[in-house]
């Protein structure tokens, strides 16, 4: 329990500072202003969450291979926190986009591989709870979460591959791309923080499926008495 | 500051879906509970 606390405390801590980082470190930006900061907290969730997608892959390969429950539980935590980080960047994307592009959403390659990828782990939720059956559910679930990572690099590529409405990238975008010194170390800090809270909440959802599981074993004992 | 509502409403939001997401993981896991102290009592009566 006070590893637990000590985690909360830990991860919450950072994105306080993270935060305020953002708003009195990070200097304001030339062309954008004052809402540009809102790359900080956008940009580190969306790395945030496509790396909890990419432990939920692991975990879901890890299930098929070995079977073990604890990677399924490990997947459904992924899969939860993933899909909650992707939905902070639908929802803080087009606040941003809308007095930058003066539009709030267009269909470019970004912004719908992105909210493909929000319905696939939806999807991905979804079919567990269509499935009584805790084997088979979590089999079906590890490959169909196999499947849906296939849509990750695709996020990845997007403003790479194609010349989209979505900024190019201005880490790993290769020549001509960069950020101020400053927003820079900003900028890591924020995916720091937001990568230890995400591992809090996995950690949470993954001690609640693990109790989860305790409870059905005693269910089925109470059941077989 | 210029936008200082929309930042305000992006991070207002954001951690807001958060929050409400954690608040589900309570609550979840408050349900398990009573369901385990539920089984407790059912295997004393048993007894």
């Amino acid at each position: 329990m006070l590893r637990r606390i000590v985690f909360a405390v830990v991860a919450i801590g950072l994105v306080a500072c993270a935060t305020y980082a953002s708003f009195y470190v990070a200097p304001e930006e030339r062309t954008m202003g004052a809402i540009q900061r809102i790359f900080y907290f956008h940009a580190s969730t969306a790395w945030a969450g496509e790396t909890t997608f990419f432990v939920c892959f692991v975990a879901n390969l890890l299930y098929i291979w070995k079977r073990k429950p604890q990677y399924d539980w490990l997947g459904l935590a992924c899969a939860e926190v993933g899909a909650a980080c992707i939905t902070v960047v639908l929802v803080t994307g087009p606040i941003w986009a809308k007095p930058v592009w003066g539009i709030w959403w267009t269909w470019d390659a970004r912004l719908t591989s992105t909210f493909v990828l929000w319905i696939l782990y939806i999807c991905y939720l979804l079919l567990r709870t269509l499935l009584d059956e805790p084997e088979r559910r979590a089999l079906l679930s590890a490959l169909f979460g196999v499947f849906a990572f296939i849509d990750v690099p695709i996020v990845f590529g997007a403003i790479r591959w194609w010349r989209t409405q979505h900024p190019a990238p201005v880490i790993m975008g290769g020549p001509g791309s960069g950020l101020d010194p400053v927003m820079k170390k900003v900028f890591f800090f924020n995916v720091l923080a937001m990568h230890v809270f995400a591992g809090f909440l996995i950690a949470e959802r993954y001690y609640l499926e693990k109790t989860r599981h305790g409870v059905e074993l005693l269910q089925r004992e109470a059941e077989a008495r | 500051m210029k936008n200082l509502n929309s930042i305000f409403a992006a991070y207002m939001i954001g951690w807001g879906v958060f929050f409400l997401f954690f608040l589900s993981v309570v609550k979840r896991s408050a349900d398990l509970r009573d369901e385990v102290e539920r089984l407790k009592r059912s295997a004393f009566k048993e007894k």
